[in-house]
């Protein structure tokens, strides 16, 4: 690993001066990304600033019902939280279908958000990758892609976003608290991730020297049925062929509400609107679920070898519909 | 314990509780826990697998919490209390998790036992920990065992939790 310089920030005012005027600066909470990437030389901060003595780690219920999670809550303590197990089971599956219980123990919520794709190519420094190397290629559109997008991709990048949490926080709704400096801003969550376009180097809405204080969830659907199916390699400790997070709120065997965003298959968190709107106001039978995970599917654009995943990705909605309607009954 | 050998690029000080002891060390920011923890303090019982956090041989307890050594700075554990596999049990006298293991045989090569067993006992440590077969392989997900001798690591896990559940009727009964 190369050197760099340490630093403690015990305010966000000094972590936020602390970054100014050195720009391959991060700030470091969990560190199972930045470690990781480090250590493979894809990471190259000259300067780690440890934020983890921030005042971040509460979480609080707010008018209207909703939930304000501090940036530093790990994911073990968020998904095991009374108020998030009771009004948004769907995240805690999320969490603690994601990693181990080793990096669940430390990894955060903003650092969830902010972690790096698992493309092979991105992580070997011997790789063409634009993600990586502004510039250089793709080595992973005509090579193995059997782990990436078939939503989302574009001619430079088709990595997938990594995260099973965020897939829930694509369902649920949820606004970004950032603090930089210029002061505090929210940015709605659905606005955070970027497609990668011809600039899949940059991956999300922080400015410069911003860095994420809090993940405000909206308020939860109810009646509430939720339930998130991954599909993966091995059944534990491995990342999501396919995933999906559904949300129905039903009222007689009718859709009142229905929220669907899937994971392991697209370059962001995707959220499903059109199947959403397809699946208000219809019975929830298996006819309604087959379509909303159709119309989700249709626009995928399968690479040569990953075909499979649409396959996989279209199970895993009708699933995770009929575990959603099935937990509300 | 001995004194711990500083590195000639050190430049940080970080105090911190290990396996039950004050102690200042000084490090460079790059620093691995683990790596520390083996070549610095030469405590060799927490060992290096992948080093990218992926098969749980580096297992520690930072705060009574199993985590993975490899990925984190030693710097970033200022006042931190960091427990290894050296830490665990008494002299002459193996702690219940250590004991089951050797019962049950739930180690071949061994090189993964440490990790092992400072996730099994984070584990049983939790209130939700370990409540059955499937919850036990799921909260051990993140330590590989290359040998594959799971069963018996899972059945170790299982007796160990049957005795300390035991062990704590029995302190119930008595006070």
């Amino acid at each position: 690993m190369r050197p760099f310089a340490f630093s403690r920030a015990d305010s966000l005012e000094s972590a936020v001066a602390q970054r100014q005027g050195e720009p391959r600066s991060a700030f470091v909470a969990g560190g199972t990304t930045l470690l990781d990437l480090a250590k493979l030389d894809v990471m190259r901060p000259a300067q780690v600033i440890d934020i983890n003595a921030l005042p971040l780690k509460a979480v609080e219920r707010l008018d209207g019902g909703r939930l304000r999670i501090g940036a530093l809550v790990t994911n073990s303590d968020l998904a095991r939280h009374p108020a998030v197990a009771t009004d948004y089971p769907l995240l805690a599956q999320a969490l603690l279908a994601g990693a181990s219980t080793q990096v669940r123990n430390v990894a955060t919520t903003a650092g969830n958000l902010m972690q790096r794709t698992r493309c092979p190519y991105f992580r070997d420094v011997a790789a063409a990758c634009n993600k990586r190397e502004p510039g250089s290629g793709c080595d992973a559109i005509d090579g193995l892609n059997r782990m990436h997008a078939v939503l989302g991709g574009s001619t430079a990048c088709v990595a997938v976003h990594p995260s099973d949490m965020c897939v829930a926080l694509a369902a649920i709704g949820a606004t970004l608290t950032l603090h930089g400096p210029d002061g505090e801003r929210d940015v709605d969550f659905a606005d955070f991730h970027r497609l990668p376009g011809t600039t899949p180097h940059r991956e999300h809405a922080l400015g410069d020297g911003e860095l994420i204080v809090a993940v405000t969830l909206d308020p939860p659907l109810r009646p509430l049925g939720a339930a998130y199916i991954k599909l993966r390699d091995r059944a534990s400790y491995e990342f999501a062929l396919a995933s999906a997070g559904a949300m129905l709120s039903l009222d007689d065997g009718m859709i009142g509400e229905a929220r669907l965003a899937l994971g392991g298959v697209a370059t962001r968190p995707w959220r499903c609107h059109e199947a959403e709107a397809l699946l208000v106001g219809r019975r929830a039978d298996e006819a309604a679920f087959t379509q909303a995970a159709d119309i989700a599917l249709a626009p995928a654009q399968p690479l040569a070898h990953n075909a499979f995943k649409v396959v996989l990705a279209r199970q895993a909605i009708v699933r995770a519909l009929r575990d959603a309607r099935e937990e509300q009954a | 314990m001995q004194t711990p050998i500083s590195p000639p690029d050190a430049t940080l000080s970080v105090r911190l509780v290990l396996n039950g002891e004050p102690l200042t060390l000084d490090v460079a920011p790059q620093a691995i826990l683990l790596d520390v923890l083996r070549e610095q303090l030469q405590l060799g019982g927490t060992k290096k697998g992948c080093d990218h956090g992926q098969c749980g041989a580096c297992t520690v307890h930072l705060d009574g919490r199993a985590v993975n050594a490899c990925l984190r700075l030693a710097a970033m554990c200022e006042g931190q209390t960091i427990t290894t596999i050296e830490g665990l049990g008494e002299k002459g006298q193996l702690h219940p998790v250590q004991e089951a293991f050797l019962v049950h045989d739930a180690y071949q090569c061994g090189y993964c036992s440490p990790g092992q067993i400072m996730s099994a006992v984070a584990l049983l440590e939790e209130a939700e920990g370990a409540s059955d077969a499937g919850a036990i392989r799921e909260a051990m997900s993140g330590n590989l065992c290359r040998c594959g001798a799971y069963r018996n690591i899972q059945a170790a896990i299982a007796a160990a939790r049957r005795h300390l559940e035991r062990q704590t009727a029995a302190e119930d009964g008595r006070s």
